[in-house]
């Protein structure tokens, strides 16, 4: 089987057979990641650029050592100090760079969408590595993958995915994601932060940290996004850790094998105890070596569509 | 169009047989010899072999699986990828006498993925070739050190090695148009 797109834009819109693939195909990226010799020549030759208008350390880095691993080359696009600063606009900064021939574009931007505007007007291959509130397929993927390597399955565990939810493209992507791998998900969180009709999307919503804890599977906590709280969606931050803060005592509440997830940058002490995110429990920085594994993956199966 | 079968389950393991003997007398003993399969059917005949070494010497010889995927030469040319699955090589390869295994010998491109594969584990002292069919028309100056049956083709002729690893009785096929 292949992946018959160009693009990764969104986890909504890919079907279970998909994800299966990506998540199989990732697998097998695993283990040339734990060879001595990391590299295989599968895209030379091909050029991948990150392109990315918000901070990201983790996620370009991510893709950047993925590409690397095979054989690809990178350019990272810094928007500071680019023509961006000077006036130009998002789709001809796009079409520059790929008038330098790039077969790649990853792209993280604060606005909902713009990596599908840049996928319906270029041939290069676009991977969105985050859209405003929208999405961010890849870490939703490893966070499944991470999952799956745990659990050795997703169908029928239960996921609690705890804190900031409204502004949280990670837990859209994840909600798609794992509810269409049968997963049962629960959100929890203060009321301001659990955006409206979210029980649309096939999830149970919770706004007690005990009650959507007990009996969970994985716990998938998410970050408060500190940038994005200018309106004061609640009152302080002490009292939200005080009320949501994943501590030792919550966790408990949880099955005993419990996984504790979070896709970083960790604000501890607010959204996780560090004891927890630190804990035995806590595959944190599994989920940051399979990230590479899983952008192979779709870096090769993008790149097999025969489109680009 | 025509279908024969060219060799039987007998045929295939005295084939088998007869490479065993060869690799220990060429390499005098198992001393440093590993087999290393080439996916799927590669992965069988390796292991084989390694029963019948075992039998023959009563001395183990480690098996590896090669999947040759992420270093073929077509992958950005041909459209579609073929699926990725795991390498597994369990052993040092440093120093060690590689017997690499498939089962049909023909453009020589999936022996070169296989070769430049192996180096970026190791740099082994030896590499030796074993197939069970080589059917001709190779691409590159490859050849092979122990040869199960030389079948002479045309190009449009398709070769099927069954092994009933597979669920299929063992038996290989020569179908022509």
């Amino acid at each position: 089987m292949e992946l018959k797109r160009k693009d990764l834009l969104d986890i909504k819109g890919l079907d279970q057979e998909e994800i299966q693939l990506i998540l199989d195909t990732a697998e097998s990226f695993k283990e040339v990641t734990g060879r001595e010799i990391k590299k295989v020549p599968t895209l030379r030759g091909k050029t991948v650029v990150n392109l990315f208008f918000e901070p990201s350390t983790r996620t370009r880095t991510s893709f950047e050592i993925a590409a690397k691993r095979l054989s690809a080359d990178v350019i990272n696009f810094s928007v500071s100090g680019s023509s961006v600063s000077k006036g130009e606009t998002l789709l001809d900064t796009a079409r520059n760079i790929e008038a330098m021939r790039a077969d790649f574009i990853i792209i993280r931007h604060p606005a909902s969408g713009a990596p599908h505007i840049l996928a319906r007007n270029l041939r290069s291959s676009v991977i969105n590595a985050g859209d405003g509130l929208h999405e961010h397929p890849t870490q939703a993927l490893l966070d499944m993958f991470t999952i799956r390597e745990r659990k050795g399955k997703i169908e029928g565990l239960t996921v609690a995915i705890i804190g900031d939810i409204a502004h949280s493209r990670v837990a859209r992507s994840n909600i798609y994601g794992l509810t269409r791998m049968g997963a049962r998900v629960r959100v929890a969180g203060p009321p301001a932060l659990i955006p409206a009709e979210v029980e649309t999307l096939g999830v149970s919503v919770f706004y007690d940290m005990e009650e959507a804890l007990s009996g969970a599977d994985v716990i998938m906590v998410l970050r408060i996004q500190l940038e994005r709280q200018g309106k004061n969606y609640f009152p302080t931050l002490r009292e939200f850790a005080r009320l949501y803060c994943l501590t030792q005592e919550r966790a408990g509440h949880a099955k005993g094998d419990a996984m504790i997830m979070h896709p970083g940058p960790v604000n501890r002490g607010i959204e996780i105890s560090p004891e927890v995110a630190d804990g035995l429990s806590s595959v944190i920085l599994e989920q940051v070596t399979n990230g590479v594994a899983v952008r192979m993956a779709v870096l090769y199966l993008l790149s097999g569509s025969g489109e680009i | 169009m025509s279908e024969k079968v060219i060799m039987d389950p007998l045929g295939i393991g005295r084939a088998l047989s007869r490479i065993s003997h060869e690799i220990i007398e060429r390499n005098k003993g198992t001393e440093g010899l590993v087999l290393v399969g080439i996916r799927t059917c590669g992965i069988h005949l390796a292991r084989r072999i390694s029963e019948k070494i075992k039998e023959i010497e009563k001395s183990e010889v480690p098996v590896g699986i090669l999947d040759i995927t992420l270093y073929r030469d077509d992958l950005l040319t041909k459209k579609g990828h073929p699926a990725v699955r795991k390498t597994d090589i369990p052993f040092d390869l440093v120093g060690t006498v590689v017997v690499l295994v498939d089962d049909v010998l023909y453009t020589g491109r999936t022996i070169r993925a296989a070769m430049d594969e192996l180096m970026d584990f190791g740099r082994p002292a030896m590499i030796q070739l074993a197939v069970l069919i080589d059917r001709g028309h190779r691409e590159l100056p490859i050849r092979a050190d122990y040869v199960g049956k030389g079948v002479p083709t045309s190009k449009t002729a398709v070769i099927k090695v069954l092994l009933s690893e597979e669920g299929t009785e063992d038996r290989v096929i020569l179908r022509e148009d």
